[in-house]
């Protein structure tokens, strides 16, 4: 058992989620192009819930996928198309492009992208790092976001 | 009644100029005296923000209405004034309960609806259970002293005293601003225990009534079924007022002036039919307003929504006033007053603990079936937060002093247990839930790349849920939604509703109208509107909203028009923070733009893929758009890993060209023929095609992807493939109707990740020619382009059609 990504690109609702093709790629280890059950679970397992009895369970090993911080990690990687663990202007431009449609200028774009990345950056090289990533959307739910109950 | 007799007597004589007929409107005027003291009082405790702030609204009305009451039996003595359980059920009750429904937030509320059944069936019988019997049991013990009350009665009273009351919870809870989610559960509790409370109360009643000795196995399991009947028909009487009323909506365009009247008129008759066919009329006026909420918003007009709004809040509003008011009023009536320390005593006790204990063990069984998590400071703010209220006290006023002997002892205990948890809990919440640091609700607004961010992970969830099968909450909110587009869409709403309803565009919509009115308010600071025609860079205006705004803003009429009934929190405060927040215009247009462009997550949004169609249709750009963006890019990265060799120099060619430049000009230039180093078939890709866009045919996709997809891709390529100096061009989008003319130019070869600005981008920018007219050049006349062309010439219902349609 081993999963290409035509399997993938079967899902028909994954054609029209605007991540659904990075999604998909996410699954797939680097420059391969199939994918075995482990490695199909490995992903998923990003998503399960945060539990409360696992915070304090294993803190001497590593981190569990599903902690927060590795759930942004996942989504930092959807961004990051050239894995520098930045994401450029550009990076959020076509990330932004996909998202947003055909209704936008380029300027418009341009200018929420300038924005965006001025809100988060921190350091000043007007890209985002996973740092900077993560302290921005400290507010943000991302346990409850990012999170499927899979197995009862 | 003595002067007009006497001007009577003296009519004989003369004819009186002016007269004083007292009796003639006494019974109006006294009404509307209460209603002017009760607005009055309220304008008065609203002079002192200390005060409020730590004493919620509802306490002090009743503190004011023992003073009146007590006034008024100084003067007569004689209690004539009371609060009548028909006024209250019949005039009071009812806009409270529209309002609650009207103005719901109807996706946090279905989204919490598991839970919110749960507390509200299972722990108001819970509750009543356990307090009727511990009642019963201490009587028996003796230590209440002789009362001659049987242990259905001890349960009646139990079953009315146990319901929590959607009156004072709001009225607290307004003032307290905890999360959205643990409001919700609250107030939907408060709201739909009403059927379990009316069951119980009424079965109880008649168990009383036809004695303890004729109460069978029969009657009881005729209770449980009459619960039942009474909250689904209840429920079902709602839903079908809401649908007459959205129905009705529909058409009142020509009579736009009355059509906030329906609105009331229609939910009250929903009210007093469930009312009349003993079902649950609190949840058939609930529901009545869930259910219309949506179409009636939409189709009725701006104003007439606005009237709604105040008028149902002041509606609300006011009779909650004078609900508070009349039960300080009602309570000084020596005649009721009854005291028995034991049994009031330890009726105070028992709710509070088994209300405690309830929530308790309901927060642990829900809590392995939820995501999110209801936490111990939670439980507490839900028990403390189980307020009891008139409902309680309408019901035992309706008591019969002949069937329920110690009717009295019963609502002197209801009257100080309401007194109890509303003033004293309701005083000591706000506090409480400071020192607990209560997960408040947040009032910034969400940063940009909260926006962004949280969009995408929206879409990623969407994306896993898919992956893994699962179809998990929002199933069912996406078969409703499917549903709702389908059919109750059309019947419902009005044409013009129908197509720009969508949420975004309401969001953006209201925004808009924020904006406006912010500029009227600017202008009316100023003096006048001229800033606005002041020349300014790509069309914005330049209005410093950076300086804060004067308080000479808050008294004009825009700022109360920019007061919107949000779904929690109806603080003053909040909303002037919230204004505030936003001041960068910039920052506003990204966070407009935002809002308006960025898909919607499949969650909010139709399902275009149903097993067994494809549908189309012309509200649903954002699947279309997405859909081809992904097809393309597949079958280009497709080609790249078939075809190889000479494509990453195209690529590249283009590559650079069009990153140079800017992407919105010109016209596209079909050019000659850039040989295709790819033998190319005449290729006939007609039904085959459309088939991998279906969902049965998933196996003939593979097919597809392999052979015709090289060939088609080689098939366009070979024509013309364009010098576009603008690059990436849209085709989908171009409106021209020639069916068969779709590629002229290959976007995908333009490189995958490029940004694809649209036609449409371009169309709508105001300097960017119109290149719609592009120069048809056949392909060989066999192959036809698939999903671009789903819409044959053929005739095929189901289309990708670009827009031939309005854009």
């Amino acid at each position: 058992g081993l999963l290409s990504r035509e399997d993938f690109q079967r899902i028909p609702e994954l054609a029209i989620n605007p991540l659904g093709d990075r999604i998909i790629n996410a699954f797939f280890p680097e420059g391969e192009d199939q994918v075995n059950f482990r490695g199909f679970m490995r992903t998923l397992a990003h998503f399960r819930p945060i539990e409360d009895n696992e915070k304090s369970k294993d803190q001497n090993g590593p981190e569990p996928l599903n902690s927060r911080s590795n759930k942004l990690h996942f989504a930092f990687r959807l961004y990051d198309l050239d894995k520098d663990d930045k994401i450029s202007r550009d990076e959020l431009l076509q990330v932004l492009r996909m998202m947003v449609g055909v209704n936008i200028s380029d300027e418009q774009l341009g200018s929420i992208a300038d924005r965006t990345i001025q809100e988060a950056d921190q350091d000043g090289d007007s890209a985002i790092s996973f740092a900077e990533f993560v302290k921005v959307l400290e507010k943000v739910d991302v346990e409850q976001k990012m999170s499927i109950r899979f197995l009862h | 009644g003595q002067r007009s007799s006497e001007s009577h007597k003296n009519s004989n004589q003369s004819f009186a100029i002016v007269s004083f007929n007292w009796d003639h409107v006494k019974e109006p005027y006294i009404i509307a005296l209460w209603i002017l003291v009760a607005s009055l009082a309220k304008i008065v405790f609203h002079l002192s923000h200390k005060v409020t702030r730590v004493v919620p609204e509802s306490a002090l009305l009743i503190v004011l209405g023992l003073f009146l009451g007590g006034i008024v039996w100084a003067a007569d003595h004689i209690a004539s004034f009371s609060l009548t359980p028909t006024v209250f059920f019949f005039y009071l009750l009812p806009p409270i309960v529209l309002d609650a429904g009207y103005f719901m937030p109807n996706r946090l509320f279905f989204g919490n609806l598991g839970s919110i059944l749960l507390y509200a069936v299972i722990g108001t019988v819970w509750n009543a259970a356990t307090t009727g019997l511990s009642l019963y049991g201490v009587y028996l013990t003796g230590i209440m002293g002789k009362l001659e009350s049987g242990l259905l009665d001890f349960l009646l009273f139990g079953s009315l005293i146990a319901a929590v009351d959607p009156v004072a919870v709001l009225a607290v809870f307004e003032e307290v601003h905890v999360n959205e989610v643990l409001f919700i559960i609250v107030f939907g509790e408060s709201l739909l225990n009403d059927a379990v409370t009316v069951v119980l109360y009424n079965v109880f009643e008649s168990f009383v009534a036809i004695g303890p000795m004729n109460v069978t196995g029969i009657e009881c399991l005729k209770g449980i079924v009459s619960f039942f009947v009474v909250s689904l028909g209840g429920t079902l009487v709602g839903i079908f007022f809401a649908f007459l009323l959205s129905l009705v909506s529909r058409f009142t365009k020509h009579v736009r002036i009355i059509e906030p009247g329906f609105v009331f008129i229609i939910s009250y008759l929903s009210y007093l039919t469930a009312e009349m066919l003993s079902l649950s009329a609190i949840l058939a006026i609930t529901f009545c307003g869930i259910c219309c909420q949506k179409y009636v918003k939409a189709n009725i007009s701006e104003q007439s929504s606005t009237t709604v709004r105040y008028t149902m809040k002041m509606m609300a509003s006011g009779a909650e006033t004078i609900i508070f008011m009349f039960l300080g009023i009602s309570a000084v009536d020596p005649d009721i007053w009854t005291w028995n320390t034991a049994f009031i005593l330890l009726t105070l006790v028992f709710i509070s603990v088994y209300r405690v204990i309830g929530v308790v063990l309901q927060t642990w069984i829900l809590n392995r079936y939820r995501t999110v998590q209801l936490e111990i400071i939670d439980q507490v703010v839900m028990s403390y937060g189980g307020l009891r209220g008139a409902v309680a006290f309408a019901l035992v006023a309706l008591l019969d002093k002949e069937k329920v002997k110690e009717r009295n002892l019963f609502v002197s205990t209801t009257i100080i247990v309401v007194f109890f948890t509303v003033i004293f809990q309701g005083l000591t919440i706000k506090p409480l839930v400071q020192w607990l640091k209560v997960k408040k609700t947040e009032h910034r607004e969400p940063k940009l790349n909260e926006k962004l961010h949280g969009r995408a992970f929206d879409h990623i969830l969407s994306a896993i849920e898919d992956i893994s099968g699962q179809i998990g909450h929002h199933y069912l909110r996406d078969k409703w939604s499917n549903f709702d587009r389908k059919f109750l869409r059309k019947i419902l709403m009005r044409r013009s509703a129908q197509k720009s309803r969508d949420q975004i565009l309401n969001v953006f919509h209201e925004l808009n109208l924020k904006d406006a009115i912010s500029y009227v308010a600017e202008g009316e600071r100023r003096g006048s509107l001229a800033f606005i025609r002041s020349p300014s860079t790509d069309n914005m205006v330049n209005v410093d909203f950076t300086t804060p705004l004067p308080s000479t803003v808050e008294s004009s009429v825009s700022y109360l028009l920019r007061e919107k009934a949000g779904p929690v929190c109806l603080d003053m405060q909040a909303l002037e923070q919230r204004r505030k927040s936003i001041r960068d215009t910039e920052d506003t247009l990204a966070h407009h733009t935002l809002q308006q462009y960025l898909y919607k997550p499949r969650q909010e949004h139709k399902h275009l893929y149903s097993r067994h169609e494809i549908m189309h249709s012309e509200d649903d750009k954002q699947d279309k758009e997405i859909f081809h963006r992904t097809m393309r890019k597949r079958l280009e990265s497709f080609k790249s890993t078939k075809l190889g060799i000479n494509h990453p120099k195209k690529l590249n060619k283009i590559h650079k060209r069009d990153r140079g430049q800017k992407r919105r000009n010109s016209s596209v230039i079909p050019n000659g023929n850039i040989p295709s180093e790819n033998p190319v078939q005449d290729f006939t890709l007609k039904e085959k095609d459309l088939e991998f866009s279906e969902s049965e045919e998933n196996n003939d996709y593979e097919t597809l992807h392999l052979g015709k997809g090289v060939d088609f891709l080689a098939n366009v390529t070979k024509q013309n493939f364009t010098d576009t100096p603008a690059g990436i061009d849209n085709p989908v989008f171009s409106a021209d109707d020639d069916q068969s003319i779709y590629t002229k130019f290959s976007p995908w070869l333009s490189g995958e990740d490029t940004v694809v600005p649209s036609q449409r981008a371009r169309v709508q920018l105001p300097y960017s020619p119109n290149f719609r007219r592009l120069t048809p050049i056949r392909l060989s006349n066999k192959s036809t382009d698939s999903f671009l062309l789903a819409d044959g010439p053929e005739d095929r219902p189901r289309s990708f059609l670009p827009e031939s349609t309005h854009m």
